[in-house]
């Protein structure tokens, strides 16, 4: 590992001065992706700028009933908090399958959305790799990836995003807000991660800089019937071959508000927008949701050794709504809950 | 400090407090081992995967291979040398000789500062991947018992090359049950501890 400086910065003016025109200064929260990225020498920061000692933690109540998440809350901190297990389920179930516990109590909601590719060819330097070394070559494509994307992936990187949190985040219309020395922004998180294109070093819109400080979750009542799913390689502690969250409010036995999204199927969490488009207004049906399920996966192009992923996403997608419309009958509602994949 | 790839800092390894100057690439783990002597966490992987380097941070359970030494500063640091009273084991050490919850015991430091942090988590109300599906999260509802499953999901980062799963589980069971009645009335709420970080 590169030697590096270690900053504790206690104001955001001071972390953002320290990044400023800079591209070996790095933000450090949980460290849980980015030293273990050191170690690898895949990241060769000359600073480290600790946030975890800026005033960017915990969960508040939004005046539109929605919550704002400070970007450095750790992950258990999150997934704990009784008004994301209350109104957003889906989130809270999302990060409690993700890692462990010890990588949940140091993760943050900031560092998790800006983790890179488990692709291991990213993670070994004596490896070509467009995302890491741009130019250098995608041997993932001819390789191995069983666990690479089938959507919008391109030639130069079939790479998918590892995260679960952002998945249930993308289907709940997260926003979020970030600070430059040139002021505030915001970005949604449909907008947050770029394709890969012919740019895969390239992974998000945030401008040079940035400082993530909070992402929020619009109020709507019907996240509160929302569900994630995740099935892996082993009953726990394994990231996703496919995830997908989604949440559904059915009324006369028709599907009123839809949203779905998928993890392990690209380079950013996959918004099911088609299939939600489908299942408007339609009746409540296994067959419906099938139906959508597989209008969405109509633009997959599996690799050679991952098409398993289109048939496992379309099921998902199936079961899930499926859990969610019998949540309406008035039986026990097991959508607030992760069923576990024991 | 004028190096600025080095820091000084004070860890409160134990209860001791112990100042030290590190290398800022130094790890907690390496801190611990080698500059403090404190030999009881284990480098497994060394990426985060393995678990044998848990020990607990300001009272909840991390990784030490990915924590940084400067940027554990100020920190109470708990290992497993610190888990037991003046005179006697804390009832998670004794479950785990009892029940032969290991078998070589590289594994066995990290597995007891884990547990010891589980059954602080669920008292505070925390769920996991294995909360029952059939029951909707309700405000105030006291923490259902953790039994093998919760277990088993709860201590998934800890993994044991000798398979001593069962008799690990079995010991994080019995002594889930000796402080079960303690925490028996419990609201479901969340941890207490966040309420703090609300504002
Ligand atoms: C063994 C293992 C298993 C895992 N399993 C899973 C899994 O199953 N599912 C899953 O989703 N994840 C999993 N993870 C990944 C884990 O969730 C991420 O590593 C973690 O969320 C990253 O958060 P962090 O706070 O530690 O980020 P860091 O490692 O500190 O930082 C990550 C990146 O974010 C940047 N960053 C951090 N904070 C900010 C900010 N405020 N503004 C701008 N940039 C910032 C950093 O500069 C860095 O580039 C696993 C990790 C490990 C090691
Ligand atoms: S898929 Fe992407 S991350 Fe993996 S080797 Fe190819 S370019 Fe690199
Ligand atoms: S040595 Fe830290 S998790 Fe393996
Ligand atoms: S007892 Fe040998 S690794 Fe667990």
């Amino acid at each position: 590992m590169k030697e590096f400086a270690y900053l504790r910065p206690t104001r955001i003016h001071d972390a953002l001065t320290a990044a400023a025109g800079r591209d070996d200064v790095r933000y450090l929260a949980g460290g849980t992706n980015l030293v273990d990225l050191m170690k690898d020498e895949v990241y060769r920061p000359a600073v480290l700028v600790d946030v975890r000692h800026l005033p960017l933690d915990g969960v508040r109540d939004a005046p539109d009933g929605g919550l704002v998440i400070g970007a450095t809350t750790t992950n258990s901190d999150v997934a704990a908090h009784p008004h994301v297990r209350l109104r957003y389920p889906a989130l809270s179930q999302a990060i409690l399958a993700g890692a462990s516990g010890q990588l949940r109590n140091m993760a943050t909601v900031a560092g998790n959305l800006l983790q890179r590719t488990r692709c291991g060819y990213f993670a070994d330097p004596s490896q070509p790799c467009n995302k890491r070394a741009p130019g250098s070559g995608c041997p993932a494509i001819a390789g191995e990836h069983h666990n690479h994307a089938i959507l919008d992936w391109s030639e130069h990187c079939a790479a998918t995003h590892a995260s679960d949190m952002a998945v249930a985040l993308a289907a709940f219309d997260a926003v979020v807000h970030y600070e430059t020395l040139d002021g505030p922004g915001i970005v949604t998180l449909a907008d947050l991660y770029l394709p890969p294109g012919t740019t895969p070093d390239r992974e998000t819109t945030l401008p040079a800089g940035a400082l993530i400080t909070a992402v929020a979750l619009p109020g709507a009542a019907a996240s509160r019937r929302s569900r994630y799913r995740k099935v892996r390689e082993r009953a726990s502690y394994a990231f996703a071959t496919v995830s997908a969250a989604a949440s559904l409010d059915v009324r006369d036995g028709r599907v009123h508000d839809v949203r779905i999204a998928l993890g392990g199927v690209a380079a950013r969490p996959w918004r099911a927008r088609h299939a939600e488009a489908v299942l408007a207004q339609q009746a409540a049906t296994t067959e419906h949701f099938r139906a959508a399920a597989r209008a969405e996966l109509e633009a997959a192009r599996p690799l050679r050794g991952n098409a398993y992923k289109v048939a496992l996403a379309e099921n998902l997608i199936t079961a899930v709504l499926d859990d969610l419309a019998a949540s309406h009958d008035g039986s026990a509602a097991p959508y607030d809950t992760q069923e576990g994949s024991r | 400090m004028s190096d600025r790839t080095r820091s000084a800092i004070t860890l409160h390894a134990n209860g001791d407090a112990r100042a030290l100057t590190v290398d800022n690439r130094r790890t907690l783990l390496d801190a611990l081992r080698d500059d403090l002597g404190l030999t009881g966490a284990k480098k497994g992987c060394d990426h985060g995967q393995c678990g044998a380097c848990t020990v607990l941070v300001n009272g909840r359970r991390v990784v030490s291979c990915l924590t940084l030494a400067a940027a554990a500063d100020g920190s109470e640091v708990t290992t497993v040398e610190g888990l037991a009273g003046a005179d006697r084991l804390s009832p998670l050490q004794e479950a785990f000789v009892r029940l032969d919850g290991l078998q070589c015991g590289f594994c066995t430091p990290g597995q007891l500062c884990s547990a010891t942090a589980v059954l602080a988590e669920h008292a505070a109300g925390w769920p996991s991947a294995a909360t029952r599906p059939d029951r909707p999260y309700a405000p105030g509802r006291p923490t259902p018992a953790l039994d093998a499953a919760e277990i088993r999901e709860r201590m998934s980062g800890n993994l044991c090359r000798c398979g001593a799963y069962p008799q690990i589980v079995r010991a994080v069971l019995e002594a889930a049950r000796d402080t079960a009645a303690e925490h028996a009335h419990t609201p479901e709420t969340g941890a207490a501890d966040l309420e703090e970080s609300h504002a």
